[in-house]
């Protein structure tokens, strides 16, 4: 378990991101302030298009807001380049994409694998996959698994590379109730047993009860932001 | 192995086909180059090892008679370091079992040593002996044509005087690489051959006892020919020098420095547009991966890696292709140099003859080819790297389709509704159309190219030999002599008609530049040897002044109206200044001429007549030849239909040979830019293809929508291809032309047909192909995948 100073892992102030279309202005945050917690779950709640993707892109280093200041711990990132941002990525962030975004050409583990021949300190791509009870499927290429498993490996992949932070986008929003639920189960296992700093999109309320903290996006503003007095576990959850 | 290569290693080989076509056309590319370049270095090391080895001479002059004695004063000029004088002569042979006569040319070497200069290199029996005066060697060529071996005789006309020669041994000499009858262009190793005899012996039968008329000398090192000429020539000037000339012109030196040349500039042209073609290829299929690939790269990227090892990823993709390419390519390559070798050796004759290709020119072929490879890539891994990750997170926006002009026209309106869809997919992106056009268009330039060249020295041969040729022997007289000659000959058997000609050894000087050569006199409208341009057809000799082929009037640096100072060699050698009344674009040699009463009047000589040109009953042929074996007057006689068909034999088949690689070469790069540009239209329409399907499309019109965009992508090429062809052509020949040899750019209309015929047929194979993955196309499985 590593050793966490008492600071937020992040914090961000006045972000806000415009996206120029042509003569067209999209404002897709308008003013975000935000500090997570180290070892925090946070469930970002809101409908689509209120600017959570865009969000958690910035968290994660994969974006830059227009204006504001990000801080990660004492990385500002909104004045790292290009070339710190990946390394960034690289040492600090594991993601979950919405479209799980896997390597068809590569197989479960080999998919995982990527991940960890760049990271300093990775757990064994078998012992991830095992994490989200994939262990048996392990060679089966993306085109052979379900949407569930292929999500799967995607948190596999995550977590693999044991992340401080873990930024998840819509995880479950492509899968069936139980197979919802394995997924989420892996990501509050990471954790809680490993500590990790968790943000989870998602525009299932049921969700939000899991959660250390629940925030609520509208309109690329965060509309409230509430503490859950009792995290409930996954495979309590109904939705 | 890194994950990232296992990668690596699944894309391609489900990119197999792609990758070969690709791969092909890199081998195909450095194939070429390491064929003409690894031939061109074991010519190169061959030639030199034997010239040193053999110890060529470094100037040659050839003279009338001068004395022994101006031996030691040639030896004594600065800068030369070795003399060996000679006897040589031109005699008529009469060969066992031949009709026709044939010219030989006997040289003397020492009885008792071994020439200092131009040795020669024994192949099979002995060297001369000095008690028997009768003992010659002779060239292996000659040998060869007629099964002559040791021990055999020969007959030869000296003086007047028929004599029986003994042979034995058979020799090559590096003065004889390539062994070529003076003032022919073509060698014929049947009618022509070169003999070494007994110093002595050959000196009493010519009355050259105590004398010489001819010198080699050998420099001493940093000494200057130029200058070691200039002092030759003003030595000799008495003893009637006809003129020293360097190594570099000597005619078989000539000869092979001119075929290297060729040979250097083929492998460095083609091999360029090869490889060019194979980058854009690779930067059309890469791009094309890297944009389904979207979301990969930026899964990449999401999760850490450098836009470094993105790059290097799809580079090393390329890299891998290239470097297949190029092993193939450099080993194909030493096998057709091998063959192209042997194929020399037949008319380059050398004591050994080893083909080699060097590491040398394997690692550039390599470095070259992974260097195309890289250029090809750059562009498209450049894109993969600017890729936001964020961005590319999301789904590609539909493509933006515009009612472009074409649909304004009104023309679209004509058409089905498959029809429309095709013309808006190629408008879509114009500059991959015309990509992509370029590609198949390159593969046309190449086949007519290809024809072109077969068409072209078809047609030079044509034209020497049916238009400037018209005679069918050529007599050259001992001496210039009288017109008495000309009735002499006249009345040889069988001779239909005769042309005077009167052949004045000069050298030619503008300013600093100068050449030694021989001023031809010919009627001022010839009709048995003519002169005929490429462009200026054929050509009347003026009354005044010189008429010179285009390529000796670049060799001095002249224009019609210069003047040009004429050292006549013979005679009373007399030095005038004669203007330059016309250039010629003469296909072969580099030639001079004058009328010829404008060139006796030079002279200021009679009816004087050097030999003359007969057209000759073909029925009386045999007898014609039988007299002039024994006719004392007649020195030589070369026969033009043998010229011709030695020309087939030898060069007419290495260029066959290298033809029929080009066309192939050619082929292959047709194959690969169609069948490529064929997939990559699959892969990119495949979605809507199979949605057009599930909507109820038949295969057949599904195909028509694909194979009619690549039809359309083909006839655009077409014109682009035979345009591009045409200014291909030019630019190769403008590169080969040498003093030997420039080649007519004429393309016949046939061959650009033939051109486009073949890749439109190339074109509808690789469309079957991937018509076929097309009728396998699984629905299911393209409309599940969100790429
Ligand atoms: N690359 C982009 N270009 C233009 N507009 C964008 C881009 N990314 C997001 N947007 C817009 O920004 C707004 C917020 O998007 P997003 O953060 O993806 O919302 P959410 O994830 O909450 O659905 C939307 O209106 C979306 O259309
Ligand atoms: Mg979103």
């Amino acid at each position: 378990m590593r050793t966490h100073g008492n600071g937020p892992a992040f914090s961000a102030h006045e972000v806000t991101k415009v996206y120029t279309m042509g003569e067209v202005e999209v404002h897709a945050l308008r003013g975000v302030d935000l500090e997570l917690r180290p070892s925090e779950l946070v469930v970002l709640l809101g409908p689509s298009g209120s600017g959570k993707s865009t969000l958690l892109n910035i968290l994660g280093g994969l974006d830059v807001p227009t204006s504001g200041t990000v801080w990660y711990r004492d990385h500002e990132l909104t004045a790292a380049d290009e070339s710190e941002l990946t390394r960034y990525r690289r040492e600090h962030v594991g993601f979950v994409f919405q479209f799980y975004n896997l390597i068809p050409s590569l197989t479960a583990v080999e998919n995982v694998a990527l991940v960890t021949d760049i990271s300093e300190d990775p757990m064994d791509p078998a012992k991830a996959l095992d994490l989200v009870e994939l262990g048996d499927r392990k060679d089966h290429f993306p085109a052979q698994l379900s949407g569930g498993e292929q999500q799967r490996v995607a948190i596999a992949r995550a977590i693999a590379k044991q992340p401080e932070v873990l930024l998840c986008d819509e995880p479950t929003g492509a899968l069936d109730i139980s197979t919802g639920i394995l997924v989420l189960e892996a990501i509050a296992r990471v954790n809680r047993e490993l500590g990790t700093t968790v943000a989870v999109i998602t525009h299932n309320v049921a969700i939000a009860a899991m959660a250390d903290r629940v925030l609520r996006m509208a309109d690329g503003r965060i509309a409230s932001a509430e503490r859950n007095e009792r995290r409930i576990s996954a495979s309590e959850l109904e939705w | 192995m890194l994950t990232l290569d296992r990668k690596l290693l699944r894309d391609l080989s489900q990119l197999k086909g792609q990758g070969l076509a690709i791969g092909l056309v890199i081998a195909a590319g450095v194939a070429m180059f390491a064929m003409y370049s690894s031939t061109f270095e074991s010519l190169d090391h061959t030639h030199t090892v034997y010239y040193d080895r053999y110890r060529l001479a470094d100037v040659f002059a050839s003279l009338k008679r001068a004395p022994l004695s101006t031996v030691s004063r040639l030896e004594a000029l600065p800068g030369v370091a070795q003399v060996e004088p000679r006897v040589v002569v031109q005699v008529t042979l009469d060969v066992p079992g031949m009709t026709e006569p044939a010219r030989g040319l006997l040289l003397s070497i020492p009885e008792h040593r071994r020439a200092i200069l131009n040795d020669v290199h024994l192949l099979r029996g002995r060297y001369i002996q000095a008690t028997r005066p009768d003992e010659v060697l002779v060239i292996e060529a000659f040998a060869t044509a007629h099964g002559l071996e040791p021990g055999d005789p020969i007959g030869a006309v000296i003086n007047g005087r028929r004599r029986e020669l003994m042979i034995v041994g058979i020799a090559l000499s590096p003065e004889y690489v390539y062994t070529i009858a003076p003032g022919d262009l073509l060698p014929d190793d049947r009618r022509f051959g070169v003999f070494w005899m007994g110093r002595r012996a050959l000196s009493s039968a010519f009355d050259m006892e105590g004398g010489f008329n001819d010198v080699s000398l050998a420099l001493g090192p940093g000494a200057s020919s130029e200058a070691v000429i200039a002092d030759v020539d003003r030595l000799l000037e008495r003893y009637g020098g006809l003129g020293a000339i360097p190594r570099r012109l000597q005619v078989s030196a000539w000869f092979v420095a001119n075929e290297m040349r060729e040979m250097k500039t083929m492998g460095s042209i083609l091999p360029v547009v090869f490889l060019a073609v194979a980058a854009f290829l690779l930067n059309v299929v890469l791009s094309r991966i890297i944009s389904v690939q979207r979301t990969q790269v930026a899964a990449l990227k999401a999760v850490g890696y450098t836009n470094r090892e993105v790059a290097l990823h799809y580079t090393k993709l390329a890299l891998a292709v290239a470097f297949a390419g190029g092993v193939l390519g450099v080993a194909v390559g030493a096998w057709l140099g091998r063959g192209m070798t042997s194929m020399y050796s037949q008319y380059f004759r050398f004591p050994e003859f080893q083909y080699f290709l060097s590491p040398r020119i394997a690692i550039i072929a390599l470095a070259v080819s992974l260097a195309a490879a890289t250029l090809g890539a750059f562009g498209a891994v450049r894109r993969a790297v600017k890729l936001p990750p964020a961005e590319a997170m999301r789904p590609e926006p539909p493509a933006s389709f515009k009612r472009g002009w074409l649909e304004r026209s009104g023309l679209t309106r004509m058409l089905s509704e498959p029809g429309r869809m095709i013309l808006r997919n190629l408008g879509r992106s114009p500059v991959r159309t015309l990509l992509s056009s370029t590609g198949i268009a390159f593969a046309i330039a190449l086949l007519v190219f290809g024809f072109f060249f077969v068409d072209a020295v078809e047609l030079l041969m044509k034209a020497q030999f049916e238009e400037v040729m018209l005679h069918d022997v050529t007599t050259t007289f001992v001496e210039p002599t009288s017109a008495a000659a000309r009735h002499e000959v006249e009345r040889l058997p069988g001779v239909l008609y005769t042309e005077p000609f009167r052949a004045v050894p000069v050298r030619l000087r503008y300013g600093a530049r100068s050449r030694q050569t021989v001023v031809m006199g010919l009627p001022a409208v010839p009709r048995l040897n003519r002169v005929i341009g490429q462009k200026a057809g054929v050509v009347e000799l003026p009354a005044k002044g010189l008429v010179l082929s285009s390529s000796l009037g670049g060799v001095l640096g002249v224009e019609v109206g210069d003047r040009i100072i004429v050292e006549v060699l013979e005679g009373r050698r007399p030095v005038r200044t004669v203007p330059v009344a016309r250039l010629v674009d003469e296909y072969l040699g580099t030639s001079a001429y004058m009328e010829i009463g404008a060139l006796r009047r030079l002279m200021r000589e009679g009816a004087v007549l050097s030999g003359a040109f007969l057209k000759v009953d073909p029925a009386e042929l045999d007898r014609l030849h039988t007299r002039l074996k024994v006719t004392p007057r007649v020195a030589g006689v070369s026969l033009s239909t043998a010229a011709y068909e030695s020309f087939q034999n030898t060069i007419g088949q290495t260029l066959g040979l290298m033809i029929t690689i080009n066309l192939i070469f050619a082929a292959v790069i047709a194959c690969g830019v169609v069948y490529n540009s064929a997939r990559i239209s699959l892969s990119e329409r495949e979605r809507d293809l199979a949605s057009l399907r599930v909507l109820g499309f038949t295969r057949a019109e599904i195909s028509f929508i694909l194979l009619g965009e690549l039809a359309v992508v083909t006839l655009i090429a077409v014109p682009l291809g035979l345009a591009l062809g045409y200014l291909f052509c030019r630019g190769i020949i403008s590169a080969l032309a040498t003093e030997l040899l420039r080649i007519p750019m004429v393309v016949e209309p046939v061959s650009y047909a033939w051109a486009a015929v073949a890749v439109v047929a190339v074109s509808a194979l690789s469309g079957l192909a991937v018509r076929r993955r097309l009728d396998r196309l699984d629905l299911v499985a393209v409309l599940k995948s969100r790429e």
